[in-house]
């Protein structure tokens, strides 16, 4: 495998990553604050109390690990290819987040919500396939 | 207004983090060795760029205003939603750096802000 062909493979491997524990972290954290209930933060003794309830779920700590996962591989593919690049590519993630939210949280989406997250998906194509830089380097 | 203001933590903080970690990570060089060590070592590399810090710091007020709105609404509407921060990373490009915005560009964000007013009005 010559390097081209292997820098293209890591950088899918990582994409893919990306785009596997970005919606599962989200996910993860959007069952957990369910679980917390809906946030105030008025008062100190209040914030401490969500603070606790928070770090006291285990769902929500396995959605931070997923998300870090997440931010590692994200991380290392920026280490090589374009922003420009990565940001189309993993607009995916907003599909698979409706999919895992639809399966595990049993959640409603919505047909005109499955067209709105496509459209999404479009548009953050349509962004990245356009040139990376517009003006000259400082 | 509760809401409001956590989505545009989310929107406006998390775009500046990702690129504050984006130009660190630039700054840091190309990884090519995978193994733990070589990757504590990155860490550790990257640490020390004063980017990487602000992006954190930027990303943590993002992860905790997500983690508010998502005690509210569900994660289904709440994560296409935060796909606005294509609108403001091209209307930041735009006004802030004096980027050329090119009508593709436009067109790109045109349609991801359709599709967020689609998922918000596909609410049941």
């Amino acid at each position: 495998m010559n390097s081209s062909a292997g820098l293209h493979l890591k950088t899918y491997l990582l994409i893919l990553l990306m785009v596997t524990f970005g919606p599962l972290g989200n996910v993860l954290l959007g069952k957990g604050m369910k679980g917390v209930g809906a946030v105030s933060v008025s008062t100190p003794a209040e914030a401490i109390d969500v603070l606790s309830r928070v770090l006291g779920s285990g769902t929500i700590w396995l959605g931070i690990g997923s998300l870090i996962s997440f931010f590692v591989a994200y991380m290392l593919v920026l280490s090589w290819a374009d922003y420009s690049y990565v940001q189309p590519a993993s607009s995916v993630a907003y599909a698979v987040v409706a999919l895992l939210a639809h399966y595990m949280l049993r959640e409603v989406v919505t047909p005109m919500r499955w067209i709105g997250v496509l459209v999404i998906c479009l548009g953050v194509v349509v962004v990245g396939n356009t040139p990376p830089r517009t003006t000259e380097p400082f | 207004m509760r809401e409001f203001i956590f989505y545009l933590l989310i929107i406006c903080a998390g775009t500046g983090g990702e690129l504050c970690v984006s130009r660190a990570m630039k700054a840091v060089g190309e990884v090519k060795d995978f193994r733990p060590a070589s990757l504590v070592k990155v860490a550790a590399r990257a640490l020390r760029v004063p980017w990487m810090w602000l992006g954190l710091t930027l990303m943590g007020t993002a992860f905790f205003a997500l983690l508010g709105v998502l005690s509210m609404e569900n994660v289904s509407l709440v994560v296409p939603v935060t796909a606005l921060s294509y609108a403001a990373g091209a209307l930041g490009g735009k006004f802030f750096l004096g980027e050329q915005v090119t009508r593709r560009r436009w067109t790109g964000v045109l349609l991801v802000c359709l599709g967020v007013a689609l998922v918000i009005m596909g609410r049941r």
